[in-house]
């Protein structure tokens, strides 16, 4: 286990470096002049060659990148060009906003989505089956932002159940510890904002669970399927035990290791998911950073953001490897 | 001894005729079976026919304006309703058909060729050539396939040209891997010895021995790859990353109506709808299609 645990880190480095080669190239790689881009077609010529010089753009590639990696290795990830502020002092708050979301999308997809699959295939082609599985397909090919506008439609703007848009109450907001808002509120003992970042937290929580949700259910359905036809759970059943225990103790156990795999591919797709979640509700996470940097043409945000984002979904894909190594002992690495 | 010889069954010549049916065959008859990948064919039959004779059916033309009918709910005028210039949506979303389809075929094509080709070479010649493609591969995967398109779409600018692209580069990886893999268990097969020692050159090996040996699970894996690459380009057009107006892309279309969805929530509404069903035809069609052309998925 350990020996794997090194090779995978090894491995990861020239993913690492390639895909920070691949980040840095994209400033380099605009068709035409970037700082005329950047700057827009009124630009003086004085203005872009300080643009220039401040991007590096006037030095020879190789000794951009070098410093662009050693930046990075320093938490250097360069400065916005429309705030004027580095973005590794300012990218935290967004980058704990979009965790928290994910993590609470990840919270119900996992609970319902297991759950689902469990009852689909304990009552194997009965009307819960059928009517989980049904959601299930609609679930996984549906389009995150029109599922976000629905439920802000109906749940919000109908019923008036739920806030549209944001992470709190703008009129009494969360003083911010950490920037996860769950944890913030309860820190300076404000239940009442606790329960209000929760109201927030439904309606992209759902959208963004969706797919994965789906994905989850008829993975754990077909892996308990799959579980519940061996001999030990026939074993189990014949020696009288409850059937609610053989479900939830015996098979479950066993059937859970794809699902966990499922979760961990899942966890990392939720990332892209959240940027156009986040556009939706109003959430200020780091996919509308991302996303209003586009439109100002902020490349060092938009480079940075994109960077962390892959690296956490590098990572991700790495700890869902280690895991799955853990929960099962049947897998051997050479 | 005589007895039991003439109690053995003549079982021979049914399994012979079995064996007669070619594979392609016995795949269909068990896609025919299966109702849910039936369900799938008839949504993508149905959107396709829709995207070719959109000029006989949609009743508007899509880009017409009549500012004094704008958010007209649906009627028997206008089935969809319109939206915030008069436009009629069903003729909007009849020929959104086009676009999203077009860049659904268009950009899993791409992806099939590039990847195919790569993914061949690195297999087939192994060694440094095979490091080199497959982690390049591996360092494509390591990003969230949305960030990647937008990453694209940010440096070559907005359009629909783009986002096509944008969406092809992202789905290189998959082909490539299918194809490397592919070609790493076909090379070692017999055959493929007996097709070298009678002389047989590289590239005829590989168009006549392995891309045939491929196409099933490039047929299984396309047809999922479409359904993501329809979703991929609403959500750009979504983000105004992809197609640009007046053209009627069902991603596009739910970005310009979000505004008015408190007046007019049927903008929002159909092409939504038409964007999941055709998702959910491919999605349908793709799952179908691996249960039949998969022999490891068959119970």
């Amino acid at each position: 286990m350990f020996s794997y645990t090194i090779r995978r880190l090894t491995a990861l480095i020239p993913v690492l470096l390639g895909m920070t080669f691949i980040v840095f190239m994209m400033i380099r790689a605009i068709p035409g002049n970037p700082a005329q881009i950047i700057l827009g077609q009124q630009a003086t010529k004085k203005a872009m060659a300080a643009l220039t010089k401040e991007l590096g753009l006037d030095r020879p590639w190789p000794t951009q990148f070098w410093e662009y990696l050693s930046g990075i290795f320093t938490g250097d990830l360069g400065v916005s060009l429309k705030s004027r502020v580095p973005i590794s002092e300012e990218i935290w708050p967004y980058l704990a906003a979009t965790i928290e979301l994910s993590l609470v999308a990840m919270l119900i997809a996992i609970v319902i989505g297991v759950n689902a699959g469990i009852i689909s295939a304990w009552f194997q082609n009965s009307w819960f089956d059928y009517v989980a599985m049904v959601v299930a397909l609609i679930g996984v090919s549906m389009p995150i932002f029109w599922l976000g506008l629905m439920e802000q439609y109906i749940v919000a703007i109908q019923w008036d159940l739920l806030p549209t848009t944001g992470r709190d109450n703008i009129r009494d907001p969360v003083e911010a510890v950490t920037n996860f808002y769950l944890i913030d509120s309860l820190l300076n003992n404000r239940f009442d904002q606790f329960i209000e970042v929760i109201r927030h937290l439904i309606l992209p929580g759902i959208a963004l669970g969706t797919i994965p949700m789906a994905i989850i259910a008829r993975m754990t359905r077909s892996s308990m399927l799959e579980v519940m036809r061996s001999d030990y759970i026939r074993t189990a059943r014949a020696k009288g035990m409850k059937m609610f225990w053989v479900v939830y103790k015996h098979s479950l156990k066993n059937a859970l290791i794809p699902v966990v795999t499922v979760i961990g591919l899942q966890t990392g797709l939720l990332l892209g998911g959240a940027i156009l979640t986040e556009t939706i509700f109003g959430w200020p996470g780091i996919g509308t950073y991302i996303y209003e940097a586009i439109s100002y043409r902020d490349y060092p945000v938009i480079q940075s953001g994109i960077l962390v984002v892959a690296a956490i979904f590098v990572l991700i894909n790495l700890v869902v490897d280690l895991l799955y190594a853990a929960i099962d002992p049947r897998i051997k690495y050479k | 001894m005589a007895e039991l010889a003439h109690s053995t069954p003549p079982a021979v010549p049914p399994i012979a005729e079995e064996q007669a049916v070619s594979p392609w065959k016995e795949a269909w008859k068990s896609f025919r079976k299966n109702k849910l990948a039936i369900v799938g064919l008839s949504i993508v039959l149905f959107f396709i026919l829709i995207a070719l004779f959109a000029d006989f059916i949609a009743p508007y033309e899509f880009a017409d304006q009549k500012l004094a009918d704008k958010h007209l709910p649906p009627s028997s005028e206008h089935l969809f309703g319109t939206d915030q210039f008069g436009r009629d949506i069903l003729s909007r979303v009849i020929y959104g058909a086009r676009i999203s389809l077009g860049v659904g075929f268009i950009s899993v094509a791409g992806s099939v060729i590039v990847g195919s080709f790569l993914g061949i070479i690195a297999g087939y010649y192994g060694k440094w050539v095979d490091t080199i493609i497959s982690r390049f591969f591996d360092i494509l995967l390591a990003f969230p396939s949305i960030l990647l398109a937008i990453a694209v779409v940010a440096v070559l600018g907005p359009s629909l040209r783009n986002a096509l692209i944008a969406i092809a580069i992202i789905n290189v990886p998959t082909f490539g891997r299918l194809l490397r893999s592919r070609v790493l268990t076909v090379k070692e097969e017999e055959y493929i010895t007996a097709a070298k020692a009678i002389g047989m050159t590289d590239s005829r090996i590989l168009i006549h021995h392995i891309l045939p040996n491929s196409l099933a699970p490039i047929i299984v894996q396309g047809t999922l790859a479409i359904a993501t690459a329809i979703i991929e380009a609403a959500a750009l057009g979504f983000l105004g990353m992809g197609a640009q107006p007046p053209a009627p892309e069902w991603g596009k279309m739910l970005a310009d109506s979000r505004e008015f969805i408190l007046d007019a929530p049927w903008t929002v509404l159909f092409p939504g709808l038409a964007i999941m069903l055709t998702v959910l035809g491919f999605n349908l069609m793709g799952d179908g299609l691996r249960d039949a052309l998969d022999p490891r998925m068959k119970n």
